[in-house]
């Protein structure tokens, strides 16, 4: 049967198939303006004084304000405790990025060897590895900080780095990635040509790995960025914080969600929208440069097979 | 390796020995029977399970629905467009999309404020009324979440073979019966792994009403969720790091007994 044959065959009757489609923009369009509108929102709050977010002569939410605004409050947002938020960007990225390359230095020769290799306890290994990756990681983050407490890491950047260093779904993403792309004789006739252990890892297996590199660090990366709990409880002191940590000082700092200490508190809507924007922004930069990757469902590739 | 053990397993048995333990004696179930013996426990128990409860079945029935959605639009711009417009919000995960919930919360900024009030809400305080949390919660954690579940659906439905599809269609099998005999069961094993993933992850419920109960001056109260809790009790007046202990414990219970279910009956990861 052609394609054309089958189309004829398949096709509803006129007015079901118009209905069918008009339902489905109808549910694109609904559900894009509710992911879409807040952010919308977002990026042009931060162009507006005070009064202009709040309507007050009629703006419309949806308005843009000025550049001059803009300014403005990028200025009063930047100076805030000597421009704490430069710190606090400073400290994300300190514990991301350094928890990222231990991260990659971790995993992936983990999940090598775990695909690549036999050994005594391996399927003990990989089965703790998909439990503790299916527990969410606030589940985990009080029993760390009780550890941590314990041996005095507390308030110490490693207190952060290492908990988000430790990320069993990238060993399982490695592991997966290895045992389905690479077969173990390539490997025995490197060994057969005369190549040491270290030598087929480095020359043969890392090039290849570079696909899953770019996934465990995308995934990694991500998620300590946004991570809140843990570097809340074991950073103490606002000089420590991450940006995602420092938003809720800034919150704490905004008469509107304060009205009680009026006088002391210098942060406004618009700036606290502004550092909203400004905290999310490395991840979403990330995020436009892997669109690609993200919407044809790569992620569920890796993460399924 | 190191990592697993320092990072995954030795908290877990350190939590452990802390939550049968006072001081460093051993006391039994005594950690526990206080816990549950607090006031605050069962309320803040119920308050979790019904965001559970309300989230799951949202995120289930909105995201399969939308996957098959998008899976069924003919043009691949359109299709592409709508799952990248829907993952985008995941870059807000954590403190920063309560931040900016808190705004469209807000009726003297939110640009829905006319929705708001149309429920009855002229003030924020109003709006995050306790009974209203367990959806705003849903809310939340919906727009920043399903993006990534509506893409691994997608991708899931991806891998289900044309001649499969075809095959329903000659049969006369219109979109609707389609999806519910043959693309919805075929999606089962991940829709399984998402709702447990979505259950562990719900039970920890942390920032958001963390971060609302900051802003709300107290109207959403400190001790929430469970994981606040667990939270007053270590860092609280009390400094009770063994009680604190004792509630992460039994949240990892949860957790870890939920994985344990996928791990060892989805057969999903069976390699070997």
């Amino acid at each position: 049967m052609t394609a054309t044959n089958l189309r004829a065959v398949t096709t509803a009757p006129a007015p079901a198939r118009w209905i069918g489609r008009v339902l489905v923009i109808a549910v694109l369009a609904f559900f894009s303006v509710f992911f879409v509108l807040p952010l919308a929102w977002l990026l042009l709050a931060p162009t507006k004084s005070q009064t202009q977010l709040n309507g007050l002569n009629g703006e419309l939410p949806f308005s843009f304000g000025s550049f001059g605004q803009l300014a403005e409050n990028w200025n009063g947002l930047v100076t805030f405790q000597n421009g704490i938020i430069w710190t606090w960007l400073g400290n994300s990225v300190l514990y991301s990025g350094v928890a990222l390359v231990l991260t990659i230095l971790v995993t992936i020769p983990a999940g090598y060897a775990l695909a690549m290799t036999t050994f005594k306890g391996r399927r003990l290994v990989l089965i703790t590895t998909l439990m503790v990756m299916l527990i969410p990681n606030t589940a985990l983050a009080l029993p760390i900080f009780l550890e941590l407490t314990r041996v005095r890491l507390i308030g110490t950047p490693l207190a952060v780095i290492l908990p988000f260093a430790f990320f069993p779904f990238g060993v399982y993403l490695a592991y997966i990635y290895f045992s389905t792309t690479m077969s173990r004789d390539l490997l025995d006739a490197a060994r057969i040509d005369g190549a040491g252990e270290w030598r087929v890892f480095t020359k043969i297996a890392m090039p290849l790995a570079t696909p899953v590199i770019a996934l465990v660090g995308f995934f990694n990366f991500v998620g300590n960025w946004n991570n809140y709990f843990l570097p809340f409880i074991t950073q103490p002191g606002s000089r420590k914080m991450p940006v995602q940590v420092g938003l809720t000082e800034l919150l704490s700092n905004t008469p509107t969600f304060n009205p009680t200490n009026v006088a002391s508190l210098t942060i406004s809507l618009p700036q606290l929208a502004l550092a909203t924007l400004i905290s999310v922004a490395p991840v979403l930069i990330v995020f436009l440069f892997s669109q690609r990757f993200l919407v044809t469902g790569l992620t569920a590739g890796a993460t399924k097979e | 390796m190191l990592l697993l053990l320092a990072f995954g397993i030795g908290p877990m048995l350190f939590a452990l020995y802390l939550s049968f333990t006072k001081g460093g004696a051993f006391v039994g179930f005594d950690n526990f029977v206080k816990v549950f013996g607090d006031f605050r426990f069962f309320p803040a128990v119920q308050h979790v399970a019904l965001f559970v409860g309300i989230w799951l079945v949202t995120l289930i029935v909105l995201v399969v629905v939308l996957a098959l959605v998008v899976h069924a639009v003919r043009s691949r711009w359109l299709s592409a467009t709508s799952r990248f417009l829907f993952y985008i919000p995941g870059a807000f995960a954590g403190s920063a999309s309560v931040l900016l919930w808190l705004f469209l919360l807000d009726p003297s900024v939110s640009p829905i404020a006319v929705l708001l009030e149309q429920f009855g809400f002229s003030s924020f305080i109003q709006t995050v009324a306790q009974d209203n949390l367990p959806v705003i919660f849903t809310i939340i954690a919906f727009w920043a979440g399903a993006g990534g579940w509506i893409i691994i659906m997608y991708g899931a439905l991806n891998t289900i073979s044309q001649d499969v599809m075809e095959a329903a269609r000659i049969d006369g099998a219109g979109p609707l019966k389609t999806a519910w005999y043959i693309q919805i069961p075929l999606m089962r094993k991940w829709i399984v792994y998402m709702a447990i993933v979505s259950l562990a992850a719900g039970s920890q419920l942390f920032v958001e009403p963390r971060v609302l109960s900051q802003a709300s001056r107290g109207v959403v109260p400190k001790d929430y969720s469970l994981n606040q809790l667990a939270y007053q009790f270590a860092f609280g007046t009390q400094s009770d790091y063994n009680g604190s202990a004792a509630i992460s414990i039994l949240l990892l219970i949860v957790a870890t007994g939920l994985a344990a279910v996928f791990v060892f009956r989805g057969g999903l990861f069976d390699r070997d």
